[in-house]
């Protein structure tokens, strides 16, 4: 998919699949591309080139069969600032034919005691929680959530995340975009890192990260790296950097037992105490840092 | 902010199994509409600005200007005569274009209409939905105005062909206002739309025969303000209501021009974010 704004390109050949009934996340840093991308699936814009089909329709084509089955919630706003929420989420109702119930609805996102408040005096976390009601609404097949959990405390963002496991539950697909790399890990069934308006990496979390198990510590600088090397077991991997601190890697295996041992013995050989040391495998953030790399983004 | 969770606590129903199950579908479109209009004439009421420019200030005009000879009407009116129809279409105005364009331009800047485009309800739909509220809402204002003018002695001089005309005219009025209120609203940034739309509103006020009789004006300006959408409507209104004109022929075309012109260039220039 290609989505150009004057001479900007903002999408650039993106390609992603997400499967019926998954949760599918889409990272990248700002100006990536995410919520382009997003909105030409929601139908909001027509791609420059390419092919998009959202549940088998053409979002811009079919977009009449498409919305009803679909639940959006966007970045921010959206809502009559003066519209009280409960009142907001009734004559939403009024759109489905098999709506939730909204008192109940407003109890699931915790704001029963808001129900008479109007959006504009809502918090920013309780403003997007009331957009999260009214994506999932009409019993949708499929939802839009554009950084859903940005502005909410950590109840709310743990519930929010209970809420995207149960939708999965049932059947119902769902594509984020978040900031948030745990909230990738913890809900994605499939990971799509974009930059630059293109894929850049594609999978499941844990393929992503890699079974890769790492060993790191810190030590005085400028210990014998080759000394170190043979001292472990085959196929492992041992770089220091910055200076003083060290990092082994087992490529495609886990950090077994003896590899420790065979590092706290090398170590005792030589005096040397190392401190910090930690086994792990690689995060999310990793794996998107290495990607996108660390410079700031507009 | 309450720290109350959103699912497994608030109730014990929100991740057990089938709670969320697909099941969607749009409504009947009559249904949404309806809902819809019923939430923007709410808005609407509920919003003291907007009511001060659809309900106060004409009635405040009809008080003021009948109760006390500010103005001489000329033609042979008394003041209340005179009032009514202008007021009338001083009403349509603030509805169908002040109040619209307003309110509107406001919708657009908020993110509201980007949100409704990914409900069912569909633009043609919103489109229904908004005009079905300035209807709701002049009828409102009708009742209102014609039971004081009413009650302030006003004796309407017309023909049994009023119960068809006047409604068209002011159909017609609505049609053309509410084209240049989408206009208004669906090109500028929403401060501009506020701000142009008052302007137009007050300008409009007091060159379209509302209050300040045409005839008052030099003699080479009245044809043209008689063919501004305003005074258009006042004119037509009171050559019926007033003058017992059974079909004011110039002032029906050029308000159905001006409507054509209107919703022809927001059709073509509204833009929805």
């Amino acid at each position: 998919m290609v989505k150009r704004y004057g001479p900007t390109t903002a999408v650039d050949g993106l390609s992603l699949s997400a499967g019926r009934g998954k949760v599918t996340a889409i990272l990248g840093p700002n100006g990536a591309g995410k919520t382009t991308t997003i909105e030409v699936c929601e139908g909001y814009r027509n791609a420059d080139a390419g092919t998009v089909r959202v549940l088998g329709l053409d979002p811009a084509r079919d977009a009449g069969r498409l919305k009803p089955r679909v639940g959006v919630m966007l970045q921010a706003g959206g809502i009559p600032p003066a519209v009280p929420a409960g009142e907001y989420l009734r004559t939403l109702s009024r759109f489905h034919v098999k709506p939730h119930d909204t008192a109940w609805l407003l109890d699931i996102v915790g704001l029963t005691a808001h129900a008479r408040t109007p959006y504009k005096r809502l918090s920013g976390g309780q403003q997007q929680r009331l957009s999260l009601a009214a994506a999932v609404l009409g019993r949708p097949e499929l939802v839009f959530l554009d950084e859903p959990t940005a502005g909410m405390d950590p109840q709310a963002r743990h519930a929010t995340w209970d809420l995207v496991s149960a939708l999965k539950a049932d059947g119902v697909g769902v594509i984020l975009t978040t900031h948030f790399m745990e909230e990738a890990e913890r809900l994605a069934d499939h990971v799509v890192i974009i930059d630059h308006g293109r894929t850049v990496a594609d999978g499941s979390p844990a393929t992503l990260t890699g079974s890769q198990g790492q060993l790191r510590f810190r030590a005085e600088p400028d210990l014998d790296i080759d000394s170190l090397l043979a001292a472990l077991p085959a196929g492992s991997a041992a770089k220091e950097s910055p200076a003083g601190r060290y990092l082994i890697e087992v490529p495609g295996g886990t950090v077994q037992p003896a590899l420790l041992a065979a590092v706290t013995a090398w170590c005792a050989d030589r005096g040397v105490l190392p401190s910090s040391l930690q086994i792990e495998s690689r995060t999310l953030e990793d794996v998107f840092l290495e990607l996108t790399g660390r410079d700031l983004r507009g | 902010m309450t720290t109350q969770p959103i699912a497994g606590q608030a109730t014990a129903t929100a991740t057990d199994q089938g709670t969320w199950t697909p099941g969607p579908g749009a409504a009947p479109m009559r249904q949404m509409i309806a809902a819809q209009a019923a939430q923007e004439t709410r808005q609407l009421l509920r919003n003291g600005e907007q009511l001060t420019l659809t309900l106060v200030i004409p009635l405040l005009l009809l008080a003021a200007f009948s109760l006390e000879p500010l103005i001489d009407f000329g033609g042979g009116y008394t003041r209340i005569d005179f009032l009514t129809p202008g007021v009338i279409a001083l009403a349509v105005m603030s509805t169908a274009f002040t109040s619209q364009a307003i309110a509107t331009g406001f919708e657009r800047r908020y993110g509201v209409l980007k949100r409704l485009g990914a409900t069912p309800l569909s633009r043609p739909g919103l489109i229904a939905a908004k005009t079905a509220t300035v209807v709701g809402v002049e009828l409102l204002q009708a009742a209102i105005i014609l039971l004081v003018a009413l009650g302030l002695g006003w004796s309407p001089d017309a023909t049994p062909a009023a119960i068809v005309v006047v409604p068209l005219l002011v159909l017609l009025g609505t049609a053309a206002f509410s084209g240049f209120a989408l206009l208004l609203a669906g090109t500028l940034r929403a401060e501009a739309t506020l701000a142009a739309a008052n302007l137009i509103y007050v300008v409009l006020l007091g060159i379209g025969g509302v209050v300040f009789p045409l005839t008052k004006f030099p003699r080479g300006a009245r044809p043209v303000l008689e063919l501004l959408p305003t005074g258009a409507l006042s004119t037509g209104l009171r050559s019926v209501l007033a003058n017992a004109a059974a079909f004011p022929v110039r002032d029906v075309l050029t308000l159905a021009v001006w409507a054509v012109v209107g919703i022809a260039l927001a059709a073509r220039c509204f833009r929805w974010e």
